[in-house]
């Protein structure tokens, strides 16, 4: 029987290479992308490979080295192949069904692990208003575009985001031959590392305009049989309008980048009908990555959106030792319907915490909790508490937006699993 | 399709417009022995009010009774569902409820069914609370009844006209697109165009310009109504909010508002809108901040599901309205000129309707119209973009064939590189990456490029 992993980016390549090296006799990896690799793939910078292979490599070779090691362990990983429906049956097996050029084919699988990985919210689904020319695009269409296409950009851009990506993103316009004007985030600060940010600040002096918002984009006007190649029709962009305090002012510019503000890609777990996270938004997953069906597992951005690539893989490699312990022992982990699951959520300013549910006799990935805060504090206590129990109080941290904060996991032996949801709440 | 440059030859007749309407027109005019060219400023069919529209196939139940457009609407919705099921075109039948939010609205539906019947549409049934939350359970609390009109359907609004210029680009209608008429002169029974790509000559002028038709008939002589586009911002639901709902979700119309819609697309996602404000510039077709704040508001007082759904996408459109309640339809045999303007939000379903009315008027005012020879042609056969059919991602026996249909480029909308292929080397080919989009939806889904843009634009560009 076959172990289904949808998605051959960090997590699922990951996942499958530690799957076969616990001796899965048959890992199957599916991935609808043309390659195998996953973001990393179209991410020229370096930086990859930090925390799982110990050593730093650029996107391209990490995920080149990632996809090797998993085909060199012995897992069959099929790109350009979608997994248009995951039906999901109590007791397994679960049928997978993959298109490809090949043709369409249903795979009974014992256990499936999804990491199919996260997206950044277009401009659309964050609501920005005005015209629709081209020239407006996210990180991920950036990179493909100057990186996998080959594309040239000229004239000014502008950076929506102020975070990692967001310089990564300020980056690849550089290299692409724009002009980057500056970066704007509606945040007191950017929330960058500060070795990239220098980076790319020092190198092309790149301003962060802060408490900003993109309030609106202004298209060129379209003369009849001037338009030309693939804007023919919605015409180009011509700037944007950036409010600060109230006031807004006109930015030209010709390319607008949208960058972060993750969401998981969840359409398969959503429609085979996975518990999801309010949080995260990805499936709700215990300590083991196990989801809500018993047999289904989930990592990487897809349960959280985004951490780094190294993470991901990590959390993939974590699915893997849990789904071989799940085929062995036979007993469906982490049944969050049932049996011992208390979820786990987050108050304001934090918006989410990954995994979500305590209950499977797993620690976490790495041993520790991952979480978001929407605010910048400094110096705030994590405490989780059931029922109004204290259960742990960290030392203080640093919230930052966007970037990781973390809990450690000492405490869920003390959870009471007749009780009710454990809060992860900050405190001075 | 050759973008013909206008030319030194004489055409009978000019279509100016290139949308819904005109190319209705000009696939009607195509079944007689006339020489034909369709003109448009734009450089694809079908760009202006015919693809931002509600994508609703009317019954006409509430048009005004004894008017052009309820007679129309009537006989054009008909024509137009025979035809969409023939070409290809998605269409379902999903039924819509004019739902009653107050009193007010409750008291008002028995007058709405009187006046369904009057324009010929009998179908109605009147829908208590109970029924109601029975038929739409995510419907927000509140709603005191509805009325069920069940043959509204939706449908897809870009492969119709694309249908149209498919079946008249095969008949031998010339397209001259990305030229604007700027004037004409008359003279000798000939017509001058001043165009921006220089004169062109005819006998005939059809004016189905839409939004520029008031412009168009001034330089005619006509004058007799004054366009005042109305925008309608319209915000595009992911696909899996498409469950919250299975009819159309009408308001019903009061003396204090109009209301918003909600729907579901052939697309399979939900829409939501339109507001309706009157602009000033033609071309005015951003969203605003404003606009699009309110019909969040209110769609998720209508479906409150739709709070924790992603938006897809967003979009503003312009009605053609006039100061007048009814079309402008009318031809001239002196000026050798008919006019199809003023075709507010019912054009879609209306089109084949009006396009018959005008080939009537035009015969009337004295251009021959001599039926080719021979059965008349079939409707093409357009690549199907709904939901409700089979995709050819979906058909096994078809990716045997042609493995380039089991190859998906667009993940969202699960577009292949052949349904890419097929489109670019059709016989009305887009111009541009909207173009494409309408004729295969690759691009137009959740991810908007994140994933495929950098490729579709590869593939429109003739690389891999």
């Amino acid at each position: 029987m076959t172990v289904v992993v949808v998605g051959a980016g960090p997590a699922g390549l990951s996942a499958a290479r530690e799957l076969r090296r616990l001796g899965v006799g048959s890992v199957l990896v599916a991935d609808r992308e043309a390659a195998a690799g996953g973001v990393p793939r179209h991410s020229f910078h370096t930086g990859y490979g930090l925390r799982d292979r110990h050593r730093v490599m650029t996107g391209p070779s990490y995920a080149q080295a990632l996809a090797g090691a998993a085909v060199a362990a012995g897992a069959q990983v099929r790109a350009g192949t979608t997994v248009t429906c995951l039906d999901v049956r109590p007791g397994g097996p679960h049928q997978v069904t993959l298109t490809s050029a090949a043709g369409i084919e249903t795979v009974p699988a014992a256990a499936v692990l999804l990491a199919t990985g996260c997206r950044e919210r277009p401009r659309a689904a964050r609501l920005v208003p005005g015209d629709r020319p081209a020239g407006v695009m996210t990180t991920g269409e950036l990179q493909q575009r100057v990186y996998l296409s080959g594309e040239r950009l000229t004239g000014r851009a502008l950076v929506v985001g102020a975070e990692h990506v967001s310089f990564s993103a300020a980056v690849t316009l550089a290299h692409a031959g724009a002009e980057v004007v500056a970066l704007v985030t509606e945040h007191e600060r950017q929330q960058s590392y500060a070795a990239f940010r220098l980076g790319a600040a020092v190198r092309w002096r790149i301003p962060v305009w802060t408490r900003s918002t993109l309030s609106r984009i202004v298209g060129s006007r379209i003369v009849a049989g001037q338009g030309a190649g693939q804007e023919a029709e919605r015409g180009r962009l011509a700037g944007v309008e950036v409010t600060r305090d109230g006031t807004a002012r006109f930015v030209p510019c010709e390319t607008v980048v949208f960058t972060g503000d993750w969401i998981p890609d969840h359409e398969l777990a959503r429609r085979a009908g996975l518990g999801l996270d309010p949080g995260t938004r990805g499936p709700a997953v215990d300590t083991a990555l196990a989801t809500s069906v018993p047999g289904v597992f989930a990592a990487g951005n897809l349960v959280h959106a985004a951490e780094t690539a190294d993470i991901a893989a990590l959390s993939g490699r974590h699915a893997a030792r849990q789904i071989a312990l799940f085929l062995k022992s036979g007993v469906p982990r982490g049944e969050l319907d049932g049996g011992f699951a208390v979820p786990v959520v987050v108050e304001p300013p934090l918006r989410w915490i990954s995994p979500n549910v305590a209950g499977a006799a797993a620690a976490p990935p790495l041993g520790r909790f991952v979480l978001r805060s929407g605010e910048f504090r400094w110096g705030a206590r994590l405490e989780a508490r059931q029922d109004g129990r204290l259960l742990t109080r960290s030392r203080p941290v640093r919230l930052i937006p966007e970037r990781p904060v973390h809990l450690g996991a000492g405490w869920l032996d003390q959870v009471d699993s007749a009780g009710g949801p454990v809060r992860v709440v900050t405190s001075r | 399709m050759t973008r013909y440059r206008p030319d030194r030859t004489v055409a009978d007749v000019v279509i100016v417009g290139a949308g819904v309407v005109g190319t209705a027109i000009a696939r009607t005019l195509a079944r007689y022995e006339l020489d034909l060219v369709l003109l448009d400023a734009a450089p694809d069919v079908g760009t202006g009010t015919s693809k931002a529209n509600t994508a609703i196939l009317h019954t006409g139940f509430d048009a005004k009774p004894g008017s052009l457009e309820s007679r129309l609407l009537h006989r054009g919705s008909a024509l137009l569902r025979a035809y969409a099921a023939e070409a290809g075109v998605a269409v379902e039948r999903t039924g819509a409820l004019l739902v009653a939010w107050t009193g007010e609205q409750l008291a008002a539906l028995p007058g709405i069914e009187a006046n369904a019947r009057r324009n010929g549409y009998q179908g109605t049934r009147a829908l208590r609370a109970g029924e109601l939350y029975a038929r739409e359970p995510a419907l927000g609390p509140g709603a005191a009844g509805a009325l069920e009109i069940p043959d509204e359907s939706i449908i897809c609004p870009w492969t119709t006209p694309l249908a149209f210029a498919t079946e008249a680009a095969g008949a031998g209608v010339r397209f001259e697109l990305g030229t604007e008429v700027t004037g004409v002169t008359s003279a000798g029974g000939l017509h001058e165009l001043a165009t921006t790509r220089g004169p062109r000559r005819c006998r005939w002028v059809v004016n189905a310009a839409g939004l520029g038709s008031d412009v168009i008939d001034a330089m005619f002589g006509g004058g007799g109504f004054t366009i005042t586009p109305r925008r309608g911002e319209l915000i595009v639901f992911d696909k899996l909010a498409r469950p919250l709902l299975r009819s159309i979700l009408l308001p019903v119309p009061t003396a204090r508002t109009k209301g918003v819609l909600v729907a579901p697309t052939v697309y399979g996602n939900v829409l939501l809108g339109p507001t309706a404000q009157d602009v000033t510039d033609r071309s005015a077709v951003a969203t605003t901040a404003d606009g699009l704040r309110s019909l969040l508001a209110a769609g998720q007082r209508i479906l409150p599901g739709l709070a924790g759904e992603e938006v897809t996408s967003t979009y503003a459109g312009l009605r053609a309205a006039t100061e007048h309640a009814d079309y402008q339809v009318y031809a001239d045999g002196g000026r050798r000129y008919a006019c199809a303007g003023g075709i507010r939000s019912t054009g879609l379903s209306a089109s084949l309707g009006i396009a018959e009315h005008v080939a009537g008027l035009l015969d009337e005012a004295g251009l021959p119209l001599v039926p080719r020879p021979g059965p008349a042609p079939a409707p093409p056969a357009m690549p199907y973009i709904g939901e409700a059919g089979t995709r050819p991602y979906q058909d096994a026996a078809r990716i045997a064939a042609d493995p380039a249909y089991g190859e998906i480029v667009c993940h969202c909308e699960r577009v292949s590189r052949g349904e890419i292929r097929d489109a670019l080397a059709s016989p009305v080919p887009p111009a541009d990456l909207g173009g494409l989009r309408r004729r295969t939806r690759a691009g137009n889904g959740r991810c908007q490029g994140f994933y495929c843009g950098a490729a579709v634009s590869r593939l429109m560009a003739g690389r891999r």
